[in-house]
Parts: C-alpha cells; sequence; structure tokens
C-alpha cells in the first residue's frame, strides 16, 4: 500500500442542485448533518420539499424535450460523459472517502477501497454500455418491416438511502444516464455530502443542464413529492420495506409511474459439516458485521449444520470480539458508528428482545463508548425462527446463529420469511450447493464466498425484497421503455 | 495559423503543421520487446507523394512469426497474467490506449499522411477519432459479453461461457492503417485474446508507434505482436501456422482466397476475411440531386478510391442521368489534388507505384472498351504516384471497369430504367460488401435495401461507419462481421458446461 495520505478536510457544497446550478431551498429551510462518530454537527444542508421537487422536475422535462442537447447527443458520447465523472470521481476520490467516512461513520480506508472503488467501476461499467442497447429487428408476420428502439423512459426520481450514499448514487446515475434519461436524485437526509459533491463533477464532466438534479430533504416531504409526482416518469427506490410499501402505493395513486424497489432482506447464510471452517466463519463473521451490519445483505440468519454447530459458535464468538471498534479515521477500525440515534437505539431494542426471548448472548450487546452510536459486535447463539431477532431485519452489529439437521429442512427455514434479497451456502458438495442455490427463493445467492458484488451482475430481491434489478444488463432494462415501430412494405421477403 | 477545411461530413478547423517527423519505432514488435528480424532483413517504406524511401523496416519471415506465435501462446497460457485478469481490467487497458493515441493524434497523423499519403486533415479529424471511438467501444464491451445458462431436459444445469480462442493471427491492409488495426485490436482484446498482427508494407509505421502505446498503457508482455513484412512470407507463415487459433484477414480478395486454403491445409484455423468489392449506388429521380452528386462522389473518390466498400458503380435513373453526370463531373473537375500535408488537399497519391501503373492501366481498358471518358484520365503530377480523379460515362455491365474492382479513383456511371432491372444488375456481382439508395421514396427505398445483396446498404447517405455497426461482405467480399456487438462472434469459443444436479426445477 504505501504511505496512505492523511484525510483531507474542505468546505462542503449545501445547496440544492438544479439545472447545473446552485439553489437554496425555496421555503428557506435548512436541516442539519451529523458525524455519527461523535454526534456532532458537521454542517447545515438546504432542505428540498414540495416546491423544490416541482423545479427540478420542470428542470429534467426540459433536459429531456425532443430536440435538447441530451436527446440528440450520441448514444457514445453519453457514455463519455459517464466515463468523464467516473475520472473525476477518481481524481477527487481521497476528498470523497473523506466526506463519505465522516458523514456515514464508515472506516476511512474500507471507503476509500471499497465504496469509492465501487462507484467509479460502476459509473465506467455503464459509460460503457451507453450505446450498446439494441432493438432489434423483427420477423413479424405479413407485409411489415418491425422494429423496436429502447428509448429513455423521461424523468426518473431516484432515492437513496444513508448505508451507501456515493455508491447508490452510481448504481443510480449509471443505468439511468446510460440510457438517456434526465434524473431526480434525493439522497437520504443524513447523508447528503458526497452526492451533492457528486454534482459539481456532473457540471464539471459537461452534462448538458437539467440532466441531473440533486435533492437533499427528508423522506415524509420531498421523497414523497417526488414518489406522487404526476411528472416523474419512474421511481427507483433504495430503503426499507415499509417504506417501498409506501412509494408503491403513491406510485399507483398518482400516474402509474414505473417502480423499482430494492427493500430489505433477512439474509440466510447456510453453513455445511463439509465447509472449509475457517473460511466460512470469517465470510458469515464479514457478512454481516461489514458496514456495521447496515447491509441490505447483511448474512443475519446463519444456519449452520448440527454436527459443527458448537464449533462454528465458539469460533464466531472469538472472532466477534477480535473486531475492532474505533474512530473511522483510525486505519486499524474494522467498525464505526452506526448511522444515527435513533438506529443505535433501534438496534439496542432488538438485542434487548433476543435477550428476553430466550437467546444466547454470547458477547456484545451494549452500546460502546460515550461520544457517537457505537454498538458492540453482539453474537446470539440458540436463536429459534419464531424470535424477532430471526424475523425482523436489525441493520446493526447483531450476529444470529441458528442449529439445521437437514438440506430439505435447512431450504424450508431459509425460504420462511417475506424478504429475498440475497443467500448464501457454504459446503465443499457439489450437488448440496446446486440444490440450495436452486431451491433458495433469493435474488443473489452466493456459494462458498459472502457479498461478492461487481457492477456486471444483477442485483434485487424476491418478494418484499423488492421488484426489478439493479447492475448488468438487466439494470438497463428498467431504464429503457420499448417502442415498437411497424411499416407497410410492398413485399416482405426474409 | 488556422484554416478551416471542409470534408465531405462537415466542416472543421484543423491547425497547420509543421513536419517534425523523429522516427523512433521500425523494428519487430514482440513480448513488448523490440527486435530486429532473425534474418535481419529490412525492406523500404516509401512515401507515395514523393517515391522517396522513408526509411528502412525489419521484415519478418517464418522465423519471426515463430516467435511472435509462441509469444502470444505463452501470454495466453491458462493462469497467466491476461488470463487471470478480470474483463473489467481489460476494458480499461484499451481505453488507457484511446487515451494515449488521442494524447498522439497530431503525431501519428503526421506519420499516417507521410506513410499512406490521405490528406493530413483527413488523417487528423476522421482516421485518428474513429480509431480512439473504436477502441474505446470495445473497452465497453469487455466485461458485457456475457454466456447464457439454459433451460436444458433433463437433471442438469447448463451453462455456456464465452472463452477467447486464443492466438488470432491478423493481417490488415494499407489504406486504413491505423483504424484497421483498431478494428482488429478492439474486438480480440476485448475478448481476451492474444495477437500476432502482421501490418501492410506499404504502411507499417504508424501501427508500429502504436506498438509502443500497448506497452506504456500496460498490456502484459506478449499479448500484442505486431511484425512489419510481406505478405507472401510473412503473411502465409502465419496463414499456414500449426499454433495460430484463427486468422482474421482485410485485403483483396485474390489473397483472401489463398487464405482460405491455407487453412485448410493447415490446422483448419478459423477464418474471417473482409475482402473487396464493386459497390452498386444506385440513384433514383426523385432523389435530392445535388446531396447525390456529392454523395456519389465522395462515395468514389474518398482516399483516392482506396476503399473496399467504394461506390464504383453508380447506377442513375435515365431521366435525371444528363443532369447527374454533367454535375458529377464538374464536381470532378474541382476536386483538389495536391500535396496531403496542404490543407486544401482533397485528394492525395495512390499507395505505391504498384497500384499507380494498374489503375492507368483499367482507365486504358476503360477507354478501349468503348466507355466515355470524360475527365481526367492520366497522371496528375511527375513525382509520387498522384492520378487524376476519372470519370467515365456510357459504361455498361459487361465493361471491365463494371466488373472489376479498381481501387482508384475512377468513377464509372450507368443508367437505368426500373427498379427491378437496376436490383437485377446492382447484385450481378461476384462481390456483395456495400450498396446505397438515394430517394425520397419510403417504398422504394424498402425494396431496394432488402433485395441488395449487400451487408451494408446505405439509404441516402455513403460510407457512414459507426464502432456500433456491423460491417462485413455477402459473397466473395467476406465472411463474417467486424464491429458491433456481432464482432465479437468471431473472437469467442462458446463452450457449453453441463452439470448433473440432484434435481433441477424451473
Amino acid at each position: 500500500i504505501g504511505t496512505i495520505p492523511p484525510p483531507l478536510s474542505a468546505p462542503y457544497l449545501t445547496q440544492i442542485f438544479i439545472d447545473n446550478e446552485w439553489h437554496d431551498s425555496v421555503s428557506g429551510k435548512v436541516f442539519p448533518v451529523y458525524d455519527p462518530a461523535t454526534g456532532e454537527q458537521i454542517c447545515e444542508v438546504q432542505e428540498a420539499d414540495k416546491a423544490d421537487v416541482d423545479k427540478a422536475v420542470q428542470a429534467a422535462r426540459r433536459a429531456f424535450a425532443l430536440g435538447s442537447p441530451w436527446r440528440r447527443m450520441d448514444a457514445s458520447e453519453r457514455g463519455r460523459l459517464l466515463a468523464k465523472l467516473a475520472d473525476l470521481v477518481e481524481r477527487d476520490s481521497v476528498y470523497l472517502a473523506t466526506m463519505e467516512s465522516l458523514d456515514c461513520g464508515k472506516p476511512f480506508l474500507t471507503t476509500l477501497f471499497v465504496d469509492l472503488q465501487g462507484t467509479i467501476k460502476t459509473l465506467r461499467y455503464f459509460a460503457g454500455y451507453a450505446d450498446k442497447i439494441h432493438g432489434t429487428t423483427i420477423p413479424m408476420d405479413g407485409e411489415y418491416l418491425t422494429f423496436t428502439r429502447h428509448e429513455p423512459i423521461g424523468v426518473c426520481g431516484q432515492i437513496i438511502p444513508w448505508n451507501f450514499p456515493l455508491m447508490m448514487a452510481a448504481w443510480k446515475l449509471g443505468p439511468a444516464l446510460a440510457a438517456g434519461n434526465a434524473v431526480v436524485l434525493k439522497p437520504a437526509e443524513q447523508t447528503p455530502l458526497t452526492c451533492l459533491y457528486l454534482g459539481a463533477l456532473v457540471r464539471e464532466a459537461g452534462f448538458p443542464p437539467g440532466v441531473v438534479n440533486i435533492l437533499p430533504g427528508f423522506g415524509p416531504t420531498a421523497g414523497s413529492a417526488i414518489a406522487s409526482h404526476m411528472g416523474i416518469d419512474k421511481v427507483a427506490f433504495t430503503g426499507s420495506t415499509e417504506v417501498g410499501k409506501l412509494i408503491q402505493e403513491a406510485a399507483g395513486r398518482s400516474n402509474l409511474k414505473r417502480v423499482t424497489l430494492e427493500l430489505g432482506g433477512k439474509n440466510p447464510n447456510i453453513i455445511f459439516a463439509d465447509a472449509d471452517m475457517d473460511l466460512a466463519v470469517e465470510q458469515a463473521h464479514q457478512g454481516v458485521f461489514f458496514n456495521a451490519g447496515q447491509c441490505c445483505t447483511a448474512g443475519s440468519r446463519i444456519f449452520v449444520e448440527e454436527p459443527i454447530y458448537e464449533e462454528f459458535v465458539r469460533r464466531s464468538v472469538e472472532r466477534a470480539k477480535r473486531r475492532v471498534l474505533g474512530s473511522p479515521s483510525d486505519p486499524t477500525t474494522e467498525q464505526g458508528p452506526q448511522i444515527s440515534q435513533e438506529q443505535q437505539a433501534r438496534v439496542l431494542e432488538l438485542i434487548q428482545s433476543g435477550i428476553s426471548e430466550g437467546a444466547t448472548l454470547e458477547c456484545g450487546g451494549k452500546a460502546h463508548g460515550l461520544k457517537g452510536f457505537y454498538v458492540e459486535p453482539t453474537v446470539f447463539s440458540n436463536v429459534t425462527d419464531d424470535m424477532r431477532i430471526a424475523k425482523e431485519e436489525i441493520f446493526g452489529p447483531v450476529q444470529q446463529i441458528m442449529k439445521f439437521k437437514t438440506l430439505e429442512e435447512v431450504i424450508e427455514r431459509a425460504n420462511d420469511t417475506d424478504y429475498g434479497l440475497a443467500a448464501a451456502v457454504f459446503t465443499n458438495d457439489i450437488n448440496k450447493a446446486m440444490a440450495i442455490s436452486t431451491a433458495v427463493q433469493a435474488g443473489t445467492v452466493w456459494i462458498n464466498c459472502y457479498n461478492a458484488l461487481s457492477t456486471q451482475c444483477p442485483f434485487g430481491g424476491y418478494k418484499m425484497s423488492g421488484n426489478g434489478r439493479e447492475l448488468g444488463e438487466c439494470g438497463l432494462k428498467e431504464y429503457s421503455e420499448v417502442k415498437t415501430i411497424t411499416m407497410r412494405l410492398l413485399a416482405k421477403n426474409s | 495559423s488556422l484554416q478551416a477545411v471542409k470534408t465531405s461530413h462537415n466542416e472543421l478547423y484543423v491547425a497547420s503543421c509543421h513536419l517534425h517527423i523523429i522516427l523512433i519505432v521500425f523494428q519487430l514488435f514482440i513480448n513488448n520487446q523490440w527486435q530486429d528480424a532473425q534474418s535481419g532483413k529490412t525492406f523500404p517504406t516509401i512515401n507515395p507523394s514523393t517515391g522517396e524511401v522513408i526509411c528502412h523496416v525489419a521484415e519478418a519471415d517464418k522465423t519471426d512469426v515463430d516467435r511472435a506465435v509462441k509469444a502470444a501462446r505463452a501470454a495466453f497460457r491458462l493462469g497467466s497474467p491476461w488470463r487471470r485478469m478480470d474483463a473489467s481490467d481489460r476494458g480499461l487497458l484499451l481505453t488507457r490506449l484511446a487515451d494515449a493515441i488521442e494524447r498522439d493524434a497530431g503525431y501519428l497523423a503526421e506519420l499516417e499522411t507521410l506513410d499512406n499519403g490521405k490528406p493530413y486533415a483527413i488523417s487528423y479529424c476522421v482516421d485518428i477519432p474513429n480509431v480512439v471511438k473504436c477502441l474505446r467501444y470495445y473497452a465497453g464491451w469487455a466485461d458485457k459479453w456475457e454466456g447464457k445458462t439454459i433451460p436444458i431436459d433433463g437433471d442438469y444445469f447448463c451453462y455456456t461461457r464465452h472463452e477467447p480462442i486464443g492466438v488470432c493471427g491478423q493481417i490488415i491492409p494499407w489504406n486504413f492503417p491505423l483504424l484497421m488495426q483498431a478494428w482488429k485490436l478492439g474486438p480480440a482484446l476485448a475478448t481476451g485474446n492474444t495477437i500476432v498482427m502482421k501490418v501492410a508494407e506499404q504502411t507499417p509505421l504508424t501501427a508500429l508507434y502504436v506498438a509502443n502505446l500497448i506497452k506504456e498503457v500496460g498490456f502484459p508482455e506478449g499479448v500484442v505482436n505486431i511484425l512489419p513484412g510481406m505478405g507472401p512470407s510473412a503473411g502465409a507463415a502465419i496463414a499456414a501456422h500449426m499454433d495460430v487459433d484463427k486468422l482474421a484477414f482485410t485485403g483483396s480478395t485474390e489473397v483472401g482466397h489463398l487464405i482460405q486454403q491455407a487453412s485448410g491445409s493447415s490446422n483448419l484455423k478459423k477464418v474471417t476475411l473482409e475482402l473487396g468489392g464493386k459497390s452498386p449506388n444506385i440513384i433514383l429521380s426523385d432523389a435530392n440531386m445535388e446531396e447525390a452528386v456529392e454523395q456519389a462522389h465522395f462515395a468514389l473518390f474518398f482516399n483516392q478510391g482506396q476503399c473496399c466498400c467504394a461506390g464504383s458503380r453508380t447506377y442513375v435513373q435515365a431521366d435525371i442521368y444528363d443532369e447527374f453526370v454533367e454535375r458529377s463531373v464538374e464536381r470532378t473537375k474541382n476536386r483538389v489534388t495536391g500535396d496531403p500535408f496542404d490543407l486544401k488537399t482533397e485528394h492525395g497519391p495512390q499507395i505505391d507505384d504498384e497500384q499507380f501503373k494498374k489503375i492507368l492501366n483499367y482507365i486504358d481498358i476503360g477507354k478501349k472498351e468503348g466507355a466515355k471518358m470524360l475527365c481526367g484520365g492520366k497522371a496528375a503530377s511527375d513525382k509520387g504516384y498522384f492520378i487524376q480523379p476519372t470519370v467515365f460515362g456510357d459504361v455498361h455491365d459487361q465493361m471491365t471497369i463494371a466488373r472489376e474492382e479498381i481501387f482508384g479513383p475512377v468513377m464509372q456511371i450507368m443508367k437505368f430504367k426500373t427498379l427491378e432491372e437496376v436490383l437485377e444488375r446492382a447484385n450481378d456481382t461476384k462481390y456483395g460488401l456495400a450498396a446505397a439508395v438515394f430517394t425520397k421514396d419510403i417504398d422504394k427505398a424498402h425494396y431496394l435495401s432488402s433485395g441488395l445483396r449487400a451487408g451494408t446498404v446505405w439509404i441516402n447517405c455513403y460510407d457512414v461507419f459507426g464502432a456500433q455497426a456491423p460491417f462485413g461482405g455477402f459473397k466473395a467480399s467476406g465472411n463474417g462481421r467486424e464491429l458491433g456487438e456481432y464482432g465479437l462472434d468471431n473472437y469467442t469459443e462458446v463452450k457449453t458446461v453441463t452439470i448433473k444436479v440432484p434435481q433441477k426445477n424451473s
């Protein structure tokens, strides 16, 4: 690695980004942004509400009008702009990692090597797709020439969460812009700073005004305004299942805008007795504790085959006790704080329910430290499927370990949930791996690995974990409208 | 000082250039290293504007081909850095190569014009930007070229892997040296192959400069190997090599036949061919006359007539024939012939003495067989290989100049009456590379574009290319398609993997 440059500090962009310009909120309101490692305020940011959403939608509509620079642009040129944006993010990656680490409480090194790289690679991937979105010519019955155009949908609302702010912005902007849409993006109120900086880079890269608009604000006001807006053609939401349901209802009540949802999960991680124990313990540990447990993919139900259960619990507890809590800027830190006091309280409440419902608390279980929103890495064993900690998404550093006997049993138990985002299986037996990966109802199944995500691979949920897929070629489909054009011919020939 | 230059597509502003050429690469490029030919032989490369030798370049022969193939094979072995590399990183290397070429565009354009004779304004504004776009396009494909999972009958899980073929021989021509190099490098490297490339003996210099950039941006050694040399020695050695898995050739149909035969008599290497053409350009009476004349002129005379897809049979509907011919002759007389480094020049020299003589011979045959020569017809200068832009009218389909590929600035104009007739005449050729139709009528456009047996059909335009759009020939104009997603097929072996599962479920 060599010497890591020390994190930088610089003033923040705190206004609303519309039409490539910075605006105060129409209402004049602002809201505070906090550093979760200390609980202290970082700065105040303009608070977008319905009136600002209206302004942004108008700007996006203008940018999307037939004949506009964005609509007339070569697809390959759209790709060039996205590639340029990726290069700019790479140029400013240390600054962005610092800001993200401060705003989210993520360890700085992880932010630099995982979040920033994921952001850059996603933008580059979709940059490469812009001029490869193909329609088809179709051998239709009758004297006709038929072909499809894959057109951009139009104005897309995008609402992103606080757990991976910059990367979630890239997951949304990449496919939407590659496919030629205009975007109204609302970052989470807890973590607006890196997204606002991205606005400055969008302008520097050369995107026409109005193509990307960024509105920091709250869910019930700005987010709701986007979901209900009659001038928005599609909304993409990543967040809790609870709010996902509201988004779907709002779309139905308003203009039937297209909806894609990336929601919560209670993801099963199934460890067979023939698994590589060291690998399984470490992967299961990272699978649930990564990002302080704040991942929709967290492997929060670990099913361990009976013969190795005791050993697995023992090793997992030992690993959890070694997990280093600390300041995000300390390079030895593995785990930072939870995002907010509210989230911290929620996690602690669920831990209490685990204790009172009879699970064995092996380690952790309490808040940590006087400042910030830290929770100790916590492990529960002897968890049964009916406990709240086995059913509800905790979104914190709490590991549940359950015992199972047979393949059929664990498949049934793994699928016994309204969620279906991800799953994993650890085994050396090819037949068990194929059986589990076929049977489990999850959008992503990992075999002998966990959280192996990459921009080329479609990602999304079964059941109440969501609708639609992001990333990969699948991700582009969600941002296109297919138009079929049928032209009369005098005489068709094959 | 800045001068405005009008090309056939749009108006461009190009700085005037001073010729400072320091030639730094004239050896073979194998395993990211520069080396002389094993035999020590060299050959001269000529400036076609003056007929003078630019420099001498190492001449690769069979032994050098053997060394290059060994290097490419080693770079392709299982577990090598190239085989282990993330697909997205292969794409990133291609992007960096495009960036480096863009950075050195001025120098490369000068070198291209010096070695090939095409006007500098065109090298700089057309060739180089399209090279950059092609590489960027294929950079984007590297991690998107997906196999499938397949619902096969039975208790099986079935999927395909899109694997690189292996060591790919690539033989490229002299008419668009850099662009042809990019068309070959892009898809082959995006899909993970290794390459032994033989560049044309008339125009080795720019491709060798790009070899330096390939090393600079970080391609592992042995992934790309570039050999200047002659067709009958180095080219034949590649075509016959038992350890080359695939050969892509762009050049004459005559040599294409030899390549295909060599594959059959050696190891049945996969072969793709981009060969010659005698492409029909059909002008209907309702066409926009001004546009049709200009586009038909451009279709034939671009690149000194040295395009595989040149519109070298211009069919004009009878009732507009006379006016069309008159306007075409006037436009041709106004075509500016001169020093390719002069920004006003539209028309440079032919590539070499052999082509120069061949074209003048075709012009003689045209006159002897009774076609009406309306302008041009002679050498345009006593230095270099310049030929006056030439137009023949009243050409009949059986004349030699109507059937054989001239590859020079000689335009043939024929008359036709009906659509059915012109379609039959247009298709009456062994070639099938491109075709065009000029008309406002939607039904006529579709009738002709469906019926023309050509790999590319242009409607109300000519020579419109994009890295995204496949290009290639019907019939003796070639096998396979280059560019677009289709271009990846030629560089892929599909492996089907079928795994027994205890119980299949949909």
